[in-house]
């Protein structure tokens, strides 16, 4: 079970062809106080980097990207009336999609943790 | 994942600054950072407690020109804790004047929407300067300090413009200073902030009237404390030197009931009574009536801005400002268009997720007929579709305001 990360802040834990996504911790830290999520519909086909969902928080509205194309089997909708989920748990229980990964070789580009650890500290 | 920031500098109109900032919000130290009106972040004015908020690891960015603390640890936690025990808000970056001279209508009160000269003495007054188009240059509160003397206070944005534009319009020979630098001020808001403040200067702070003030001593310092604020809570703006403010910021923080807030908590408190936030919701080509503000304008003698206003009166007003309710928790923002059966019918000024409504809320300026309670609103924004109602304001009822 391995988890990545891409450079806009979204991470993917993959298990069998299945992939659940989220938003890093970092990116939670910066957004503040999450206060409206929007997920997409189950069977949505989305490509790599198409946005998959919106996170607003107090002071930004952001999109989140897909990581690997493929279709979204599953939503955690506990976000939509409890969004401070993500801000409590950012990479467990504030997961956001199942995707059923329809694309795997574009995990290539993805970063893993230490990767993408050392981009965030680059950041700062 | 990409985000846009909601810049809080207020000179960049909101404009988006993730091309600037990434996902980052500006923090101290991060010299790169500019925000799209061009402040380099040191370019910006600190306020004498920079050092305390650096301590406290907030969160700073450029508001009014200034480098200011926008959230110390959530913006949510802050705005409830002012809602049910006290926060402490620096406020350094306001303006204060002092003038001295003729009040009346051949002095200053001939530059601001109200009379001056009939503020009872230790009482404040909240209105307008305005241009001769009857447009908002500032909204202020006036302090009757003396029989022939007054405080204003007006925003950090403005307060150099109003300045200059106070004192070509004041007679010869009448006494105006600007004393932002040598005065520091202090908001501490809520529904505890009496008796926080009692503890510290005695059970003179308990006769303060709403919109009143009193001279008391605090640690030593003489003090102004006015029962003011921008936040729809009991509440008090201190002024004091600067060279004490920081001793009494650790004081007040050292109580169990009071925690520092920042500009954003400030934001959603203003928003949630529905006050107005000049350069959002006010600006120079809005004039009081159409931000439903007449109550603030005395029509009864001469001043600049008022034949516009009675011909503006006169003739109709073509937009007027309403305060909605979003169906979900979505967010308006500023610049989002208004529709209402597919025409466009006017522009969000101001917006937010309101924690005590848990739902989007906002104010913002449409065709009269649009700003009726009741009237069904759609805000749009790059696809995104929100379904709105006008509302009387407040949104918030339940506030300690006049406790």
């Amino acid at each position: 079970m391995d988890v990545y990360f891409t450079r806009e802040h979204e991470w993917i834990r993959i298990e069998g062809g299945v992939g659940t996504v989220g938003i890093s911790a970092y990116a939670v830290e910066q957004l503040g106080d999450i206060t409206f999520v929007e997920l997409p519909k189950p069977g949505k086909e989305v490509a790599r980097s198409e946005v998959l969902c919106v996170v607003e928080s107090v002071k930004a509205a952001s999109d989140v990207y897909a990581p690997l194309s493929g279709w979204v089997k599953d939503v955690n909708s506990a976000l939509e009336s409890a969004p401070e989920i993500l801000n409590q748990s950012p990479e467990e229980e504030g997961w956001m999609v199942r995707l059923e990964i329809s694309g795997p070789d574009e995990a290539r580009d993805l970063l893993t943790r230490p990767e993408y650890d050392e981009y965030v500290r680059g950041l700062e | 994942m990409a985000a846009s920031l909601f810049c809080f500098c207020r000179s960049c109109n909101y404009s988006d600054i993730s091309a600037h900032a990434g996902i980052l919000i500006p923090a101290a130290g991060h010299r790169r950072i500019t925000c799209a009106s061009g402040y380099a972040m040191n370019d910006l004015k600190q306020t004498p407690l920079i050092g305390e908020h650096q301590h406290l690891k907030a969160r700073l960015a450029p508001f009014g020109g200034w480098l200011m603390p926008i959230q110390y640890e959530s913006i949510l936690a802050e705005h409830r804790w002012c809602r049910k025990s006290a926060a402490l808000f620096d406020t350094c970056h306001m303006g204060e004047f002092a003038f001295k001279g003729d009040l009346g209508e051949s002095g200053l009160g001939r530059l601001l929407s109200f009379r001056t000269d009939t503020i009872a003495s230790g009482r404040c007054r909240y209105g307008f300067l305005l241009n001769c188009q009857g447009g908002i240059l500032d909204d202020l509160t006036v302090y009757r300090t003396a029989p022939d003397g007054v405080m204003l206070v007006v925003n950090a944005a403005t307060a150099e413009k109003d300045f200059s534009v106070l004192r070509a319009g004041l007679p010869d020979g009448a006494l105006f200073e600007d004393l932002t630098p040598e005065t520091a001020k202090l908001d501490l808001q809520g529904p505890l902030s009496r008796e926080v403040l009692a503890g510290l200067c005695g059970s003179g702070v308990e006769e303060i009237p709403f919109f009143g003030f009193r001279r008391l001593e605090l640690l030593g310092a003489e003090a102004v404390v006015s029962r003011t604020g921008y936040t729809g809570e009991l509440g008090y703006e201190i002024y004091l030197p600067a060279d004490r403010v920081a001793e009494l910021w650790r004081t007040l923080l050292r109580d169990e009931r009071v925690r520092p807030a920042g500009l954003g908590a400030r934001d959603l408190l203003r928003l949630e009574m529905g006050y107005s936030l000049y350069g959002n919701d006010l600006d120079e080509a809005t004039t009081p009536l159409e931000a439903g503000l007449e109550r603030f304008v005395d029509f009864t003698r001469e001043f600049v801005g008022r034949e516009a206003l009675l011909w503006q009166r006169e003739g109709g007003l073509r937009r007027l400002k309403a305060a909605f309710r979003v169906a979900s928790r979505r967010a308006p923002r500023h610049g989002y268009q208004i529709f209402s059966h597919g025409n466009e019918v006017g522009r969000v000024t101001s917006g937010a997720f309101s924690p005590v409504l848990e739902s989007g809320i906002g104010l913002g300026y449409v065709t009269p007929e649009h700003a009726v309670p009741g009237t069904s609103l759609e805000i749009r924004h790059e696809g995104v579709s929100m379904e709105a109602t006008v509302v009387e304001l407040p949104f918030y009822r339940e506030g300690s305001l006049r406790n």
